[in-house]
């Protein structure tokens, strides 16, 4: 018995947008009966070029049903340059995450939102041409393993299966899928990184500030400084840290987000979980 | 909610009966048969009585049942156990839709250096005993072929087939898990050598099983220890198990008929009133030699995982071959051995009665399930009044 969120039985039971748009600007399909999954999706734009209406058809289990009307959910109303940056990732996010072993539901959503949009724009479905099969039973090519690898950060044989099916059958291609993986991991091996300042027990006053000043000038102000912005720091009250935002950054209307899920989320990662950070206008 | 359990393959309710019998052996009756008092001692007696039930059930010796943990371990132990006492043989013959007990068991010792044959079957899942014979040879220390098929209930004709091997003076051992309790079985008249049967099939607990072993059938313990169970068997007697078995088995011989009669009728009940409500249906397995109280049936264009999660909604149990349920990404081995179209192996759902299901029960499935079949049909991209609209063969 698979452990599915609420979301996902909600939007199995009662799915949203089932069948086909009537003359569809966009259609896509993907996997097959043989493959135990299939969906096809279509979608029609309003005169601004949004996504006004998208519909499923799936052929799958509980959790491909609920990815699928995910999809159509995630892509409307969006133009196609914001649909296509719509991966699998989104789709389990959407519905509250899926179990490992049906990552590759939310893949065949992503799969068939390309290949609609690459029918729109009267270009080939991208899946097929590319690469090289590398899983006969599933019709997996090397190039659509690595891109769900580097996609979803994988690591081992196991979870590409689990996302792309690949190795699934006869299981005679796990040598070729490890040997992907290794060159994949080799490449995105970062030179060594620089290691967290350690976290001594209890921290001391004096230590906190040492390190949040640390964080600040390793982590948080070069990123900034990147996007035009700047940050001061004006104040430590035990737990809470008081900045100023400078530069594109004081206008900035997203400096609210910025402030509370990238400064904050450094100082917890290196200083303390308990850190809070609050904006002061100076 | 309602619970209508369509599940028996998988496991049964353990019967009222057997739970009694059980219960004062967890409480007072704590004691270990081989011991020298006779607080322990005298539970040796009910131990040899519920032993002789179960030989009862099967027409064997008490002498030649040997308790175990599970079916797995009985399948295990009658492998290991001859293939131990044949070490210079090394070919085993099986068939590619035995349980994982013994096909897993098959490929490990495929790795291992042993010459495995497994014969198929055909489309209705029927072997052919012509094929089973040209494939003995000097070398072949073991044939191991499953009395019923867990997933279609087909029937191999095990008489026989056990006659064919022992004409070679070869060890023939069945996995009889789904048989025992469900069809009249005559050690006495058919020369079996190794027989694997489980209790939680037949409405004892989970935990306990039987491997019968004929006198006379070499054998070398799988489980070393102490001198249980005749020395086949190291470990202490899961004594209050066993007497649950011994009135389960009791209670199979008693209901045998009913098994065989109502329990029949109302999966010819089902089997039918599928078919006449349902299109592009169709039934896995050979009907003529096959349990009377399982019933595998595809329903085209829809997955088996959407139909349990429906039906499960409805607090109705079943069990289905689809790759979705498994974890494994390809559909049963069993289906896909008999050659089962794809358009069908994913939507297979397998239904197994037992004696405490009810016709009203029936009527409630059957009530319910021709909406939910046509409800993911009108999902499913290949429905169409059963033409596809992506070809099925497709990427």
């Amino acid at each position: 018995m698979w452990e599915y969120t609420d979301k996902v039985k909600a939007y199995f039971e009662n799915p949203k947008n089932i069948g086909e748009v009537d003359n569809p600007d966009g259609v896509g399909e993907v996997g097959s009966l043989a493959c135990g999954d299939a969906l096809r999706l279509t979608f029609k734009l309003d005169e601004q070029k949004r996504i006004q209406e998208a519909r499923f058809q799936t052929f799958g289990c509980a959790s491909a049903i609920a990815s699928s009307s995910a999809l159509t959910e995630l892509i409307k109303g969006k133009t196609l340059e914001e649909a296509e940056k719509i991966t699998n990732k989104d789709i389990a996010a959407f519905l509250g995450g899926l179990p490992k072993e049906k990552m590759h539901c939310s893949v065949l959503g992503e799969q068939a939102l390309a290949a609609a949009i690459a029918n729109y724009r009267g270009q080939p479905a991208p899946k097929v041409e590319e690469g090289e099969i590398v899983c006969e039973c599933f019709g997996v090519t090397d190039k659509e393993i690595e891109r769900v690898i580097r996609q979803n950060n994988l690591t081992t044989r196991e979870e590409v299966t689990n996302y792309t099916k690949a190795g699934g059958g006869c299981e005679s291609c796990h040598d070729k899928i490890e040997a992907i993986l290794d060159r994949i991991l080799k490449e995105e091996k970062k030179p060594v990184e620089i290691p967290a300042l350690s976290k001594p027990v209890p921290l001391t006053n004096l230590r906190k500030m040492k390190l949040i000043e640390e964080t600040l000038e390793r982590e948080i102000r070069p990123a900034l400084k990147a996007d035009g912005g700047d940050i001061d720091l004006i104040d430590i009250e035990g737990n809470k840290v008081l900045v100023a935002l400078r530069g594109a950054c004081s206008s900035c209307r997203a400096a609210e987000v910025t402030l509370k899920q990238y400064v904050e989320t450094k100082f917890q990662e290196f200083v303390s979980p308990e850190i809070v950070v609050e904006e002061v206008k100076l | 909610m309602k619970v209508v359990y369509l599940d028996n393959n998988a496991t049964t309710r353990t019967a009222p009966e057997v739970v009694e019998a059980m219960l004062p052996y967890f409480t007072n009756l704590y004691g270990n048969p081989s011991s020298m008092h006779s607080f322990g001692g005298q539970l040796a007696r009910p131990v040899q009585q519920a032993r002789e039930e179960v030989a009862a059930l099967i027409k064997a010796d008490e002498a030649e049942i040997v308790f175990t943990s599970c079916g797995t371990e009985s399948d295990n132990a009658a492998i290991w156990g001859t293939l131990n006492s044949y070490p210079h043989k090394n070919h085993i013959i099986t068939t590619r839709v035995e349980h994982p007990a013994i096909g897993n068991l098959a490929t490990y010792l495929s790795k291992k250096g042993y010459k495995v044959t497994t014969l198929p079957v055909d489309r209705e899942g029927r072997l052919d005993p012509d094929q089973l014979a040209s494939t003995i040879t000097e070398e072949t220390a073991l044939v191991s072929i499953m009395w019923a098929n867990n997933e279609t209930g087909v029937l191999f004709p095990i008489e026989e087939i056990a006659r064919l091997v022992k004409a070679k003076g070869v060890v023939f051992h069945t996995d009889a898990v789904q048989a025992v309790g469900k069809l009249p079985i005559d050690l006495s008249r058919v020369p079996i050598d190794l027989l694997s049967f489980s209790g939680h099939k037949l409405h004892a607990p989970k935990g306990i099983g039987v491997l019968y072993i004929r006198k006379g059938t070499r054998f070398t313990p799988f489980i070393i220890g102490g001198h249980q169970e005749r020395g086949r068997r190291g470990g202490t007697e899961n004594v209050p198990y066993i007497i649950g078995l011994g009135k389960a088995c009791e209670l199979a011989g008693k209901n045998m008929t009913d098994e065989n009669n109502r329990v029949r009728s109302l999966r010819d009940k089902l089997e039918r009133g599928i078919l006449d409500t349902i299109p592009k249906v169709l039934i896995n397995g050979q009907q003529k030699e096959r349990l009377g109280n399982t019933l595998s049936i595809s329903f085209e264009y829809v997955e088996g995982e959407s139909i349990l999660m429906l039906l499960s909604n409805l607090g109705i149990c079943a069990s289905s071959g689809s790759a979705c349920t498994s974890g494994s990404l390809e559909p049963s081995h069993v289906l896909r051995a008999m050659g089962v179209p794809f358009t069908a192996a994913h939507g297979s759902i397998r239904f197994s009665l037992s004696i405490y299901n009810t016709e009203e029960e029936i009527d409630y499935v059957l009530e319910h399930l021709p909406p939910i079949i046509h409800r993911l049909r009108e999902i499913s991209p290949f429905w169409k009044e059963g033409k596809g609209r992506i070809s099925a063969g497709g990427q």
